[in-house]
């Protein structure tokens, strides 16, 4: 089997392979195939070589979900070709690598906007499906799952399966949220959401704690179409959970008398530059030497104070208020050169608001204070490895440094325990730290087992694998 | 999160005796994995399991490899990366020293001593080297000697591979440090090792254990050049400048 290894798997095909998150040098062979044909001789280097494949797209998980450690990487990025779109029902079919980015240019200008979107437009169609992505809307439409329509399933024995609600229920279900580990998704077809503008009425809310913003969400639920919260998490006390809460909502039809004009791809782009001069790539740069404790507890109160100043309610662009995340790309670097890690965690109505508190506190405990805190409200919904409840999520970002690694691992604990306490979940697209224990234990107790079933018919010899896998899903 | 824990996957080629064996005992530790190579795929599958048994988890895992077989070593280090689920650190802690009297010319020891200290050393580090510069990290430690400083007339061949791992280091250094890659040469003096047995009294002799510790520091601190114990900088510092026309009367 060894002889003609280095013949099937060349040097020359290794590369560095990490999450978005992780500051790792995690090798894989990758390979980067056009079509089904290119992914079925993949998999048959993998059974000769008795390597593992690792489904990736655009690597922007950001921990260890599309990682293959010394496996082989399958990078779809390059199928990535609009199969079929029809502007009058907005049902569109792609490729799995087709970006977030490159679908939402492709429609928009048809006046429809994809359900459902993450927080940056990089992601390739088929992880969002794979992770089961949600948006600022969770609460209103679910998660991208909930507008999928169907989907075509390459198997590692090489058949096809074409999974919705209707046909292979199950499997439609599991794949959408199991991170690639079930099998290949090749085409997806997505129901797409009309809009009549290119614009969205926006109102930022500020609120001076914890209690404020649960209020505020509650108040505003059931008439906003977006909702998010940016936490200061270096607040403490009476102030705690002080942050601004953005409200969005879709213009109606005879609001705008040209939308025409802000339906053009061109109207909805974010600026290539900040304050007319410094070009966006090289933004991190500068944020480089505020990100540390004093630096962005600074920015945070300044962002917080300016907000109780001037929050009028205006018009932002779809893109413009989805992908906050790319306003400044490459903002991870500004981190360094050791990465920064999310802990997020969702937690059930009744118990959401102690469980953030007590995690807050704790963080305080453990003097590592999140640099950026994020809060949404989320609905469940029926897939397999759902981590959706109906609830609120709390995102925290934690930079990582080689001598915080030790403690950050033991506040995770400590916050995975309080989630865990709470009835709460995690996110796969999110999670580096946690353990299987706790991650089975966070779901209903026959997901797990549902899906090793799943995964003993799917693929028995377990040939697609990634680190989360090995990590959290593989039976014990 | 292995990918957090530096040094998190090691490989030590040498993991049998000396200064390898106590380098693979000094960096055990819960949540590591260890490759252990050497050609006595006994005596480590002995090690490695008194390290696993003391520790309560695998960390060591044994392979068998002969280093004189300088072709395979980059399949080698494939197949153990393979194993370990990656590589953050390789250590070159094979040294070959026959002895020789001073009328001695044994080309056939010397050629042996090449071969373990300078092909073997080149086959496995260039092997590390390639991927740790695609891995944009990743450490490598050559263990060299004071031995390279000068060339002593009680052994030419030692010396020179012992220079040459110096030279080697310090090029592969300049190559892979700008990938965020970190090479070290640890230059020890006398280390109580079965090298060194029935050599006599030896100065500044300090044992395997202390030495492996002294080591791990370096690896902790990113050195690039280091004499352990320390005070033998000072010494081959002065030695260095001893004139070739004096130095050849000294019996070093």
């Amino acid at each position: 089997m060894y002889k003609h290894r280095s013949e099937l798997l060349p040097n020359s095909r290794q590369e560095r392979v990490v999450g978005w998150g992780i500051a790792g040098n995690s090798l894989a062979h990758v390979y980067r195939p056009i079509n089904t044909l290119g992914i079925r001789d993949v998999i048959e280097v993998a059974r000769m070589t008795g390597k593992s494949v690792g489904l990736r797209g655009a690597g922007r998980s950001y921990g260890d979900a599309s990682m293959n450690s010394e496996g082989i990487v399958l990078d779809l990025t390059r199928m990535s070709r609009i199969l079929n779109w029809d502007p009058h029902s907005g049902i569109i079919d792609v490729e799995p690598g087709v970006t977030v980015q490159q679908l939402w240019k492709y429609i928009i200008e048809d006046g429809w906007w994809p359900p459902v979107v993450p927080g940056t437009m990089f992601p390739t169609v088929g992880g969002c499906v794979g992770m089961n992505i949600h948006g600022k809307n969770n609460f209103k439409v679910g998660p991208i799952g909930d507008h999928v329509l169907e989907f075509d399933l390459l198997k590692v024995d090489g058949t096809q399966e074409t999974c919705s609600r209707h046909v292979n229920s199950d499997l439609f279900h599991a794949v959408i949220g199991s991170a690639g580990c079930l099998g290949i998704i090749v085409r997806v077809q997505l129901q797409m959401k009309r809009v009549c503008s290119g614009l969205l009425n926006v109102e930022p809310i500020p609120v001076r704690n914890f209690d404020e913003l649960f209020d505020v969400f509650s108040q505003r639920l059931k008439k906003s179409d977006y909702l998010v919260g940016w936490i200061d998490c270096f607040a403490s006390g009476e102030d705690a959970g002080r942050g601004l809460v953005h409200q969005a909502n879709y213009l109606c039809e005879d609001e705008e008398v040209d939308s025409h004009q802000s339906l053009r791809v061109v109207n909805q782009e974010l600026p290539d530059n900040i304050l007319g001069i410094v070009p966006k790539s090289v933004v991190w740069r500068f944020m480089r030497p505020l990100t540390n404790d004093i630096g962005v507890k600074s920015v945070n109160a300044a962002k917080y104070l300016m907000s109780l100043r001037a929050s009028l309610p205006h018009q932002q662009s779809h893109a413009g208020f989805a992908f906050l995340l790319d306003y400044v790309p490459d903002w991870k670097k500004a981190y360094g050169d050791t990465g920064l890690v999310q802990f997020q965690s969702f937690v059930p109505d009744a118990t959401a608001r102690d469980a953030f508190k007590s995690q807050l506190a704790q963080c305080k405990k453990a003097n590592r204070t999140p640099y950026l805190g994020v809060f949404k409200k989320h609905r469940s919904d029926n897939f397999l490895l759902s981590h959706a409840v109906d609830g609120y999520s709390l995102a925290l970002d934690f930079s990582v440094t080689p001598n915080s690694v030790d403690d950050l691992l033991n506040l995770a604990t400590e916050l995975t325990q309080i989630t865990l306490r709470a009835g709460g979940r995690f996110y796969l697209a999110k999670d580096s730290m946690l353990h299987r224990t706790d991650f089975a234990s966070s779901l209903p107790s026959e997901s797990l087992v549902q899906f090793t079933e799943l995964k003993k018919r799917m693929d028995p010899e377990e040939v697609l694998q990634t680190n989360l896998y090995r990590r959290l899903l593989r039976s014990a | 999160m292995s990918t957090l824990t530096p040094f998190g996957k090691i490989a030590i080629i040498g993991a049998s005796s000396g200064i390898g064996l106590a380098l693979s005992k000094e960096l055990a530790r819960p949540g590591r994995k260890i490759a252990l190579v050497s050609r006595r795929l006994d005596e480590l599958t002995s090690i490695a399991t008194a390290i696993n048994e003391k520790h309560g988890q695998e960390i060591a895992i044994p392979f068998r490899a002969d280093v004189r077989d300088s072709d395979t070593a980059g399949e080698d280090l494939e197949r153990i990366a393979e194993s370990l689920g990656g590589l953050d650190v390789l250590i070159y802690s094979t040294g070959l020293m026959t002895r020789i009297d001073r009328q001695d010319y044994d080309t056939t020891g010397d050629l042996g001593m090449v071969s373990v200290n300078i092909n073997g050393a080149v086959a496995w580090m260039n092997a590390a080297a390639r991927r740790f510069a695609i891995a944009r990290s990743g450490t490598i430690v050559g263990i060299s000697s004071v031995a390279a400083d000068r060339g002593r007339s009680a052994n030419p061949v030692y010396g020179a591979t012992k220079a040459f791992l110096d030279t080697y280091l310090e090029g592969l250094r300049n190559r892979i440090e700008r990938y965020g890659c970190t090479v070290i040469t640890i230059k020890p003096g006398p280390v109580k090792t079965p090298m060194t047995a029935g050599l006599g009294k030896l100065p500044l002799i300090i044992s395997a254990e202390d030495a492996a510790g002294q080591i791990v520091r370096h690896m902790e601190r990113g050195s690039r050049v280091a004499y352990i114990p320390g005070q033998w900088k000072m010494v081959m510092f002065a030695v260095k400048l001893i004139p070739s026309a004096i130095f050849k009367f000294l019996n070093f």
